[in-house]
């Protein structure tokens, strides 16, 4: 009999085992594939390459669990990294620097206003970054609630929020709303300096920059840091798997169990509690709660018998958005591709490559989203992390992670075929070509993933990167769905620990460490071996 | 440099850098809005001693210039800043600052009136977006020109002898007054401005001028004391002289994080700049009402017991009320006393029980006091030959 059982060990559910193994309780998570790692997972496909098969980079990992759990110890090491540049269809470049006067002099030499706009700019991005980042670490209010908790989460947020000047919060409102296209609008003029801007506001998002609600998507891919500087992204060295291994490592150490290679077919439930899972192999496990690290849907519409669910519920969770909008092509290189743009030795390699250099154009390849087309102009993230982090490949061989949107679940109603998945690739791999020729020759493998795989894969229905889409409609109280803020669901001791759950997706950690901190809050158990957020001063 | 490839030089050579690099022989380089700066050239102490006893020249290319230029110029700097600008005569500079719409201080500066119709604008921080929206509806073109443009800070009671040994008829130049002269090729120009409260002068010419203007400056004052000086002896200067600096006395509106931080011209201490009855201009609204209920920060001179620097000193009222912040301190040389430069609570300005807490490292361990602060005048030192018209020999 365990105390607890996990469903899946992607990062959240690894974070929530942790905290609870070590609070002592007896907990096992059973992962349904042969690896762990969910979307942070890094896998070697080909021969002396480890690839960062989902997820790439690293800012949104919350520090304050890094530490709890150890992680640095168990192998964790988050890289900062340089550079960055968005290619123009002319031939040209827009880069990014870390330092702040580079960065000035590259946007003044596209627009020497949009360089000077950067500062203000900035300044709102960090002001918002600063109002969302105490929110993540804590259990959102349940706004219909009149226990003594939810009446306290909500003074907090109330003064958090009555604390700002009514220009502040006017701004707020409207940022939390608006467009990407509209935020950045007011600030720049440049079509490229926009387009930069607008990178992370699509980012997994079935969304076009023009449409509201993007700006939000921004600052999710803001508000994290690297050792402190808020919204700069990082590699885990090793690749994104080093971040699951480290959390598996420290799980074990802390006496946790992790049985991966055999799916959970089903919460066991009796007398309307959760009793344990019963595996796809037919094995039972028993134990006194489930935390399901899927999402809300496969969780609830997949693994748990409906007549013990509310229909009012299952309705809620069968509208939570998850429409898939992301691909990825994972390459094994041969060298270093050689983008003509960008001067010979260049910092910029070294960060994030785009080829979309409008805003226009991200929205006319959300618009083949919109028809169930993969985009033909796709917008991509492309990174490159071993030109930092020595151990992924050979030395002068590489391995490049290519991000791509828009991808839909379904090609134009109909389930993605290999032809259709081809094609994608192909697509993106002229795309880079273009801006890199002879890109194409230096590619030893490629491992391509549309929404069909991710779901089969790492079980993220629809292909959603995010567990659910970050649109304010399904964020904070409303995440995954009213009234279930709280990490729990409908059946007694059936809880959910995934990026389904508030503060949403990305690398963070943050919803299984929530999740664990209701459960033992439950029991009653002390939590000094969580730490609150760190303080913003 | 090729422009593709300036993230090679991230700290830009200002046009002096050929003699400011050989005279620096303490390697000291700092970072001022990306340009290579330096320091303290050889000493500190007689780099200060330089600007009140001879003269010194301080490398001021860095300093963020915009050119405004047009029919409406003066309308539209009326508007842009809380000064009357129609009163600046041309060939006058006016010290000058400018808010946003809620009152809050973006920068301050110097305004220059070149002619009828055309300014410089010299400040610390970059504004040209603000610049250019405030412009809409007026016949004017603002350019940033920071670049284009060298400059170079004369200061110290020699400073005039100098500049006449240079060739140059300074003697009628009033304070706060510019005058042309050709140099070389080009022209100089030639300003009764400065950031030291002494005597002395800022010199505007082209990139390509540079050099020979150092050259030439050094020449004559070889005989006067003349000497490169770094910006912690300005530093120390601008502090005996009273003078603010955004970013270190006050957080300029445009990158201020902190609602809290906010601060207008009345808070700093600047309201006499501020013509009420000029018309509109830019945060005025919200001026008018802060005046009616008065600020709720004072910006202050100190007096501090003891000789150690207060910098960063949190202000107690009491020992025990927090009452404000140390912006700036030193000991000044001069005066041979503390000095400082402090955000106040408005309300506590005539309080007679103010004091700085200082923490002063020491081989390794803190001595920590608790020293009586008083509100003083400022500036703290003001020579007479700072004003005076014909300046006096030395
Ligand atoms: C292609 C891609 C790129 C991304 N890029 C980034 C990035 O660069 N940075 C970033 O911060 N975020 C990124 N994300 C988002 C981020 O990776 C995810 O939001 C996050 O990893 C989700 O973690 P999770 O623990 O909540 O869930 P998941 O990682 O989805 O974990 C769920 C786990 O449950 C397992 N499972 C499913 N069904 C069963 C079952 N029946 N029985 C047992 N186990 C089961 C799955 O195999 C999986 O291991 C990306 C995601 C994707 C897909």
């Amino acid at each position: 009999m365990y105390d607890a059982v996990v469903i899946g060990a992607g990062h959240n559910g690894l974070v929530a085992a942790c905290y609870l193994a070590r609070a002592g309780l007896k907990t096992v998570i059973v992962e349904k594939n042969d690896w762990i790692g969910g979307a942070a997972v890094s896998r070697e496909l080909y021969p002396g390459f480890t690839y960062s098969n989902c997820s790439y980079v690293s800012s949104l990992f919350r520090p304050e669990i890094m530490r709890d759990l150890d992680l640095p110890r168990h192998g964790l090491q988050i890289l900062p990294y340089e550079g960055g540049a968005l290619m123009t269809r002319d031939g040209g470049y827009l880069g990014m620097f870390r330092d702040h006067e580079s960065n000035r002099r590259e946007i003044a030499r596209h627009s020497r206003r949009d360089a000077e706009a950067y500062d203000r700019y900035a300044r709102d991005i960090l002001r918002n970054c600063r109002l969302i980042r105490p929110m993540l670490m804590r259990r959102p209010p349940d706004l219909a609630s009149f226990h003594p908790r939810d009446l306290s989460e909500l003074l907090w947020l109330g003064r958090q929020i009555t604390g700002q000047s009514e220009a502040a919060l006017c701004d707020m409102l409207r940022f939390w709303t608006m467009s990407i296209a509209d935020f950045l609008d007011e600030y720049f003029e440049n079509p490229a300096v926009k387009a930069y801007q607008a990178v992370g506001s699509i980012i997994g998002t079935a969304l076009g920059p023009m449409s509201p609600g993007t700006a939000y998507v921004l600052l999710h891919h803001a508000m994290g840091d690297v050792d402190g500087n808020v919204g700069a992204w990082g590699y885990a060295r090793g690749g994104m798997g080093s971040i699951t291994r480290a959390l598996a490592d420290s799980f074990r150490a802390a006496g946790g169990e992790i049985r991966a290679g055999v799916g959970v077919q089903e919460v066991r439930i009796s007398g309307g509690r959760a009793t344990g899972v019963v595996l796809a192999n037919g094995d039972e496990i028993s134990a006194r709660r489930v935390l399901s690290n899927m999402d809300v849907r496969r969780t609830f519409l997949g693994h748990v018998d409906r007549k013990e669910l509310p229909a009012d519920f299952v309705k809620r969770v069968e509208r939570f958005k998850t429409r898939g909008s992301s691909g990825k092509l994972n390459i094994a290189l041969d060298g270093v591709p050689r983008f003509t743009a960008l001067p010979e030795g260049a910092p910029n390699i070294k960060g994030d490559l785009h080829f979309t250099d409008t805003i226009d154009q991200m929205e006319r390849a959300y618009d083949d989203w919109k028809a169930g087309r993969f985009s033909r102009h796709p917008f991509q993230d492309v990174m490159i992390p071993t030109m930092i982090d020595p151990t992924m490949t050979p030395p002068g061989k590489h391995f490049m992670s290519c991000f791509v949107q828009y991808a839909p679940p379904q090609i134009e109603g109909k389930p993605w075929t290999d032809a259709d998945r081809d094609a994608f690739a192909k697509t993106c791999i002229d795309q880079i070509e273009a801006y890199a020729p002879g890109f194409r020759d230096l590619i030893l493998h490629v491992e391509v993933r549309t929404p069909r795989e991710l779901e089969a894969e790492v079980g993220l229905t629809e292909g959603n990167i995010f567990q659910g889409e970050l649109t304010f409609d399904q964020m904070f109280f409303n995440r995954p769905v009213p009234g279930y803020a709280n990490y729990r669901s409908p059946v007694k001791d059936l809880w959910i620990c995934g990026s389904s759950t508030h503060p949403g997706g990305g690398v963070m950690g943050a919803p299984g460490r929530n999740a664990a901190r209701e459960v033992l809050r439950d029991l009653r158990q002390p939590v000094d071996h969580m730490s609150d957020a760190y303080a913003i001063v | 440099m090729n422009d593709l490839r300036h993230y090679e030089t991230p700290l830009l050579p200002t046009p002096f850098h050929a003699r400011t690099e050989a005279a620096c022989k303490t390697h000291a380089w700092a970072n001022w809005g990306g340009y290579r700066t330096v320091t303290t050239f050889e000493d500190l102490a007689m780099e200060h001693s330089a600007i009140r006893n001879t003269a010194s020249v301080y490398d001021l290319c860095p300093m963020i210039k915009y050119r405004i230029e047009g029919p409406d110029a003066v309308a539209f700097l009326d508007r842009l800043t809380p000064r009357n600008v129609a009163k600046l005569r041309v060939g006058s500079v006016q010290y000058t600052v400018w808010c946003d719409d809620a009152g809050h201080l973006l920068d301050d500066g110097t305004l220059f009136r070149l002619t009828e119709t055309r300014f410089r604008l010299c400040c610390q921080e970059r504004h040209l977006p603000w610049l250019l929206d405030s412009a809409h509806g007026f016949d004017v073109t603002v350019t940033e020109e920071t670049e284009e443009i060298a400059a170079l800070s004369l200061q110290g009671p020699t400073s005039a002898e100098i500049l006449r040994r240079a060739g140059v008829d300074i003697d009628a130049l009033k304070p706060f007054r510019m005058m042309e002269v050709p140099f070389g090729m080009g022209r100089l120009m030639i300003s009764r401005t400065g950031f030291t409260g002494d005597l002395g002068y800022e010199l505007w010419t082209t990139p390509d001028l540079a050099l020979p203007l150092w050259d030439h400056l050094m020449q004559a004052g070889a005989l006067h004391g003349l000497r490169p000086i770094g910006s912690d002896a300005l530093n120390i200067a601008r502090l005996e002289a009273g003078f603010i600096i955004t970013g270190y006395d006050f957080i300029p509106a445009h990158v201020c994080l902190r609602e809290d931080r906010l601060r207008t011209p009345l808070d700093m201490g600047l309201g006499w700049l501020i013509d009420w009855e000029k018309g509109a201009f830019t945060g005025r609204n919200a001026l008018m009402k802060q005046r009616a209920k008065g600020p709720d920060w004072a910006f202050v001179g100190l007096e501090i017991d003891g000789n150690i620097p207060a910098d960063g000193a949190i202000l107690y009222r009491a020992q025990k009320h927090e009452a404000g912040v140390v912006t700036g301190a030193c000991w000044s040389p001069t005066l041979k006393r503390n000095i400082a430069l402090a955000q106040l609570r408005a309300d506590l300005v005539k309080s007679p029980d103010l004091w700085a807490e200082i923490y002063a490292l020491r081989e390794l361990h803190y001595a920590k006091m608790m020293m009586r602060a008083r509100v003083v005048d400022r500036p703290f030192y003001t020579p007479a030959r700072r004003t005076l018209t014909p300046p006096a020999r030395f």
